[in-house]
């Protein structure tokens, strides 16, 4: 049967974050030829429409109003519900980011419904497709049934792909109106602290400092590698408890898990639960003064040597190679 | 201040999982409190501790739970409650867990409820705002700190790496992220005193649970183990040779720069 699926697009920075085309793909996948409808909820959001589109929806919804500028709960659950009353959709997918982690329970409670989160493949199509999802942080993993007709999943970002941008793809873009009212939670301040606006669970390219950063300044070379690659910093715990940086960038069972093109691991010995955040990477370099360190288990490609000689002669090597 | 906290027993961060018969194999592992729950009850413990009033650790699961409830009451919670759903139910959900925590919860007044944002098994984070949504109460996830003054509440919520500072009131649910605070470890007095303190056992039948309302809406059909990760090439020769060829690798044969 096919299936009218509602996918809920996300900007950051006034640009729709890629998980918003691969859900837009995941929704191709179970609608069974059903519509894709593309939903945008914030303070200035039709300009974005037209992109959604030309990633395979078939037309979107937008929600504009000055109280959805900043995301609350209440807010985009409003606006959210709105839609749904309207559309009855079979299906709906949000991406598995900090907002809809936040949102997507919200709403299933709401419903009534289950909800399949942080799904990183889907096997099969239509009804019959089954969900696989990291569980023990990646340690295992599950394939997940839908029991129920509505159909609620949210997707981990850079594990499906997106559809090709097609820019003669047109569809229709219509604004529904919602009257937002009785936010229980006010936004005073946000302070942006993610370097180069790469977010760590969506960059493609992830180098990751450990103990053997020794401080705070350590981290140089790796952030100067992580803007050359147009990637993110991470850290493992070590590095994080050690105050050498932020716990927002902490990547293991405790703290995010990341599954990048390219992950390089600069100093980092590979404790269980590291590995747990980061070994699903598709290419994995190691860098670090011991031979006999964990993280050697897993590397695609392992360098033994200080990665304060090392950065820097990669950072040269890849210019060279970019300038080619 | 009446305040409850939301905690999971897991295996320990240290366990390598197995998997046998489509299930995880749990003989022999080490089990703890949800790291991400720790920060919860550590947050919730140092708010009583300021505000006064009581902090009441729940969760659900068998009577193996109960030593990770004892370990919270180690830590300095008043009071614990195991909803011990080993004979009703097989199979749960997040649908499920948050009907039976909310259903427990309806009626007792709560002023603040804490969480893990996650559990570093099941992975979904759902469990809290499920039971903030069936409680028709707000709730805030992954924060970073917490200031109650009366029935007002500051927060800073970790928005992927940025900071939000958020204004809200109590009745008010949220979910810890690392950073929140450093959980203590239970003192050896905490440890005597926690024996002597409350710990109230639930059935389903005594929450007035029905099973078929609780029935999960999601069946985990398969669970299997991520390919071996193989060892690769670890580079030899020169430290300068070894970055050209890495960098060539990465370039040609991983195509990834």
């Amino acid at each position: 049967m096919s299936k009218k699926v509602l996918v809920l697009g996300e900007a950051r920075e006034g640009a729709l974050r890629n998980v918003s085309f691969e859900a837009i793909a995941a929704a191709k996948t179970v609608s069974g030829g059903g519509e894709v409808v593309g939903l945008l909820v914030g303070d200035a959001v039709q300009s974005l429409a037209e992109e959604m589109i030309q990633y395979g929806a078939d037309r979107v919804v937008t929600v504009e109003h000055p109280h959805l500028k900043h995301y609350t709960s209440d807010g985009y659950g409003q606006a959210f519900m709105a839609v749904y009353e309207q559309e009855k959709p079979e299906a709906v997918i949000f991406g598995h980011t900090a907002n809809g982690k936040d949102l997507s329970p919200k709403i299933a409670s709401k419903l009534g419904t289950g909800l399949i989160s942080d799904v990183t493949a889907i096997e099969g199509e239509g009804d019959d497709a089954l969900f696989v999802r990291p569980i023990y942080s990646g340690k295992a993993f599950e394939k997940v049934k839908n029991k129920e007709d509505l159909l609620f999943f949210s997707i981990r970002p850079n594990n499906i792909a997106p559809l090709e941008k097609d820019a003669g793809r047109s569809g229709e873009a219509t604004s529904v109106s919602v009257d937002i009212t009785n936010l229980r939670t006010i936004i005073k301040d946000v302070v942006r602290k993610s370097t180069e606006g790469v977010d760590l669970s969506e960059a493609k390219v992830v180098v990751a400092g450990g103990r053997g950063v020794k401080s705070a300044d350590g981290f140089k070379p790796l952030e100067e590698l992580a803007n050359l690659l147009g990637g993110a910093v991470g850290a493992s715990r070590g590095a994080c408890d050690a105050d050498y940086c932020d716990y927002s960038l902490q990547i293991g069972q405790t703290g995010k898990v990341v599954t990048p093109d390219l992950y390089i691991a600069a100093g980092i010995s590979g404790a269980i639960q590291h590995m747990a955040g980061m070994s699903n990477s598709k290419v994995i370099v190691a860098i670090n003064k011991d031979p006999e360190a964990n993280i050697f288990k897993v590397a695609d490609y392992g360098i033994v040597g200080d990665l304060f000689e090392v950065i820097p002669m990669m950072i040269e090597e890849i210019k060279k190679v970019k300038t080619n | 201040m009446n305040i409850y906290a939301l905690v999971k027993r897991t295996f320990d961060t240290e366990e390598k999982i197995a998997v046998a018969n489509g299930k995880i194999v749990d003989d022999g592992a080490e089990f703890i409190i949800n790291p991400y729950d720790e920060y919860a009850i550590e947050e919730a413990i140092q708010l009583r501790d300021e505000h006064g009033g009581e902090v009441t650790v729940i969760t659900i699961g068998d009577e193996e739970a109960e030593k990770q409830l004892r370990t919270a009451l180690a830590m300095g919670a008043d009071k614990a409650v195991l909803i011990n759903t080993e004979d009703d139910l097989d199979e749960m959900d997040e649908y499920t867990v948050a009907k039976i925590v909310a259903e427990y919860l309806k009626d007792k007044d709560a002023d603040l409820i804490l969480a893990g944002n996650v559990a570093i098994d099941g992975g979904s984070g759902q469990v809290g705002p499920r039971v903030a949504e069936l409680l028709g109460i707000n709730y805030v996830t992954t924060i970073t700190n917490l200031e109650i003054d009366g029935t007002s509440a500051k927060i800073v919520r970790d928005v992927e790496g940025d900071s939000e500072t958020i204004e809200t009131s109590l009745p008010l649910l949220v979910t810890a992220q690392q950073g929140l605070n450093e959980p203590r470890y239970p003192s050896l007095p905490g440890i005597m005193k926690a024996k002597k303190k409350p710990l109230e056992e639930l059935e389903l039948d005594d929450l007035d649970i029905d099973e078929d309302d609780v029935e999960p809406k999601t069946e985990t059909v398969e669970i299997f183990l991520p390919p071996a990760k193989e060892a690769g090439r670890v580079l030899e020769g020169d430290l300068a040779d070894q970055v050209k060829e890495l960098v060539d690798l990465l370039n040609k044969e991983a195509k990834v720069l």
